[in-house]
């Protein structure tokens, strides 16, 4: 696959691979997305909107140069904003690949880091040298301002040019809490959520603090995604049960809306209003409760997001998705194209070969794009 | 202030503010000030925003209860960074007011003398700036919707927004765009459950309409406070089918 260097939400080209839940996959235009939803289904999304969440600074201990991106949090709620997990890097900035970026000064716990106009105390090591809780000396208002001026957008060197805020944001973006964007969220555009709504789909949010999806560090990477805080509303919760009891398919946008939803319903049973904090790990091993497909970003084989999707279908198949991705020059990271993977109906289909059907250029597919 | 709650509380049939979150523009001096005091007043969760930080903090320090951010909503560079503290600070959004404004060129000045810079800042703090924050914080305001709210967009506008008066060109026009543009996003968020108004206070006694008009007869002009009773009563208005389906 190819890194999506520009950072363009909704580039017109942008590409969409489907697996059905017959094992079937097939390409085509992102902007027709909806063409696959049925009356009755429900898509959720994450409405988190993303902090900027990279902090250049001081460690006082050493007057060494460091940046501190935010990595997770105690909760959603908009008053918990003084304590947080952080990786920390020595100099430098996103344009160095973080695996090499050099390491920060020896970290302790009492150590003050000067984050521009933020003071921040080390509280603890969270069992690795880079990986640390803090907590902010300011009061609430001084740190969403600290955060709001001084902070920055995570981002990594497949993007040369630096990011926005406005870059990071969903459409729908609304609490700030997450650490980087919900990305899978960028292909809804108001246009799309009205053509859903037209067609009797039902829409729904849930708000999800979206952590940092890589820290350069083997290690740390391979305990990624850390624990992540979210809330279901009642309404939320009420409307996919609704939905979900009269057959209606639930279709997750992005990863950050399967591990809630799944770590919901597995301390209630059912689903309902939830404030929590997702510890799962979503894998081959998981049984899908309630999510049966979602759109995604294409991920590298081997990270979590990648991970997620054995949940829904086999092995098998998640390999000839991933050489297709990559025969077919899919744009990976952030900005780039997406899959839609469905549930797979049941084993047998697992059994049989795979079809792929490339209709990208089809007019059909063009035309069904531009009347959605 | 304390009259000022009680009669705002007659007035719209709407006494429990609590939990309904509020924005206001241009926060800190005539029709926003007046707005920023009575919504903290009846309860409401208030976040205002001015330019100036000075002004900021002397209304924080007067109002405890008060959210305040300095940022400039004609800059493009400002308007996250709002967006991030009046979500941050609210923990998400109801309404928003819409209210700085920039008259254009002082003094007011027939459109064949006026400086293109300054028709430029009309532009950008009376139609851009509202557009521009608007589109940041619609996603908060569409949650609000799902979870059973009646979010409300209101763009402070003016007679000038219909009437061509003479030497109002600069504002007459960005006011005349800004009550379109209202109208618009009006007729394409109605199914996000979001209504857009544009509203005109009529003419009142601010620092505003004192740089505009030096030698008007102030005793003549509305009050600030007069006004924003009537907007929050509108306000309120709008909100009491949520509370009656509520009870």
């Amino acid at each position: 696959m190819i890194p999506a260097s520009v950072p363009n939400q909704r580039p017109p080209d942008a590409r969409l691979l489907v697996v059905d839940s017959g094992g079937k996959i097939r390409d085509m235009l992102r902007s027709s997305f909806p063409t696959l939803l049925r009356s009755g289904d429900i898509v959720v999304a994450n409405d988190a909107a993303t902090l900027p969440a990279s902090i250049s600074g001081v460690h006082k201990r050493t007057g060494r140069s460091i940046e501190v991106r935010l990595a997770g949090s105690e909760s959603v709620f908009h008053e918990d904003v003084r304590q947080f997990s952080a990786v920390v890097f020595g100099e430098g900035n996103y344009r160095t690949p973080t695996e090499r970026r050099p390491s920060p000064p020896e970290l302790r716990p009492g150590d003050t880091l000067q984050l521009g106009p933020l003071t921040a105390t080390i509280l603890q090591l969270l069992d690795h040298p880079r990986f640390v809780m803090i907590h902010f000396e300011d009061a609430n208002g001084s740190i969403w301002e600290s955060l709001a001026r001084h902070g920055r957008p995570i981002q990594y060197a497949h993007i040369p040019t630096p990011l926005a805020v406005w870059d990071t944001w969903t459409p729908i973006a609304g609490p700030p809490v997450a650490f980087e964007p919900p990305s899978a969220g960028f292909a809804l555009d108001w246009r799309t959520l009205d053509a859903i709504h037209r067609l009797g789909v039902h829409f729904a949010t849930i708000t999800h603090a979206a952590g940092i999806s890589s820290t350069g560090d083997a290690e740390l990477d391979a305990r990624l995604p850390f624990d992540e805080p979210y809330r279901i509303a009642e309404s939320a919760a009420r409307l996919i049960r609704l939905a979900r009891a009269v057959g209606g398919r639930l279709i997750a946008i992005g990863t950050t809306v399967v591990r809630a939803l799944e770590h919901a319903v597995s301390i209630h049973g059912s689903l309902r209003e939830t404030t929590g904090v997702a510890t799962n790990r979503i894998s081959a091993a998981t049984e899908l409760r309630l999510v049966d497909a979602i759109l995604s970003g294409t991920h590298e084989p081997g990270t979590s997001h990648h991970q997620l999707l054995s949940a829904f279908v086999d092995q098998r198949i998640l390999t000839k998705m991933d050489q297709i991705l990559e025969q077919h020059a899919y744009r990976t990271h952030e900005f780039g194209d997406s899959v839609f993977v469905e549930k797979s109906r049941d084993r047998a289909a697992w059994m049989k070969p795979v079809e792929f059907v490339t209709g990208y250029h089809h007019d059909d597919v063009l035309t069904k794009a531009i009347s959605v | 202030m304390a009259n000022e709650s009680e009669e705002m509380g007659k007035g719209q049939e709407l006494t429990d503010w609590k939990s309904i979150r509020v924005a206001v523009t241009g926060g800190t001096s005539g029709l926003g000030l007046a707005l920023v005091h009575m919504l903290l007043d009846g309860g409401a969760r208030v976040a205002f925003i001015a330019r100036n930080r000075d002004r900021v903090e002397r209304l924080v320090s007067e109002r405890a209860d008060a959210r305040g951010i300095t940022g400039d909503v004609s800059q493009k560079g400002d308007i996250y960074s709002i967006a991030i503290q009046i979500l941050g600070e609210l923990g998400g959004l109801d309404v928003l007011i819409n209210n700085a404004s920039s008259l254009g060129p002082i003094p007011l000045a027939p459109l064949a003398d006026t400086n293109c810079e300054d028709f430029e800042l009309a532009l950008q703090t009376n139609v851009l700036g509202p557009f521009r924050l608007t589109k940041a914080l619609l996603g908060a305001l569409a949650a609000s919707a799902r979870e059973g709210g009646r979010p409300l967009v209101v763009n402070v506008s003016s007679d000038a927004a219909i009437n061509p008066y003479p030497n109002w060109g600069a504002y007459g026009a960005s006011k005349a765009a800004l009550h379109h543009l209202s109208a618009i996003w009006n007729a394409e968020l109605a199914s996000q459950g979001i209504q857009v108004i544009s509203w005109d206070p009529g003419d009142m006694d601010t620092p505003l309409h004192a740089v505009a008009v030096p030698d008007a007869d102030s005793t003549a002009l509305m009050r600030p406070e007069d006004a924003a009773r009537e907007l929050i009563s509108k306000i309120a208005h709008h909100m009491l089918p949520v509370r009656e389906a509520s009870q």
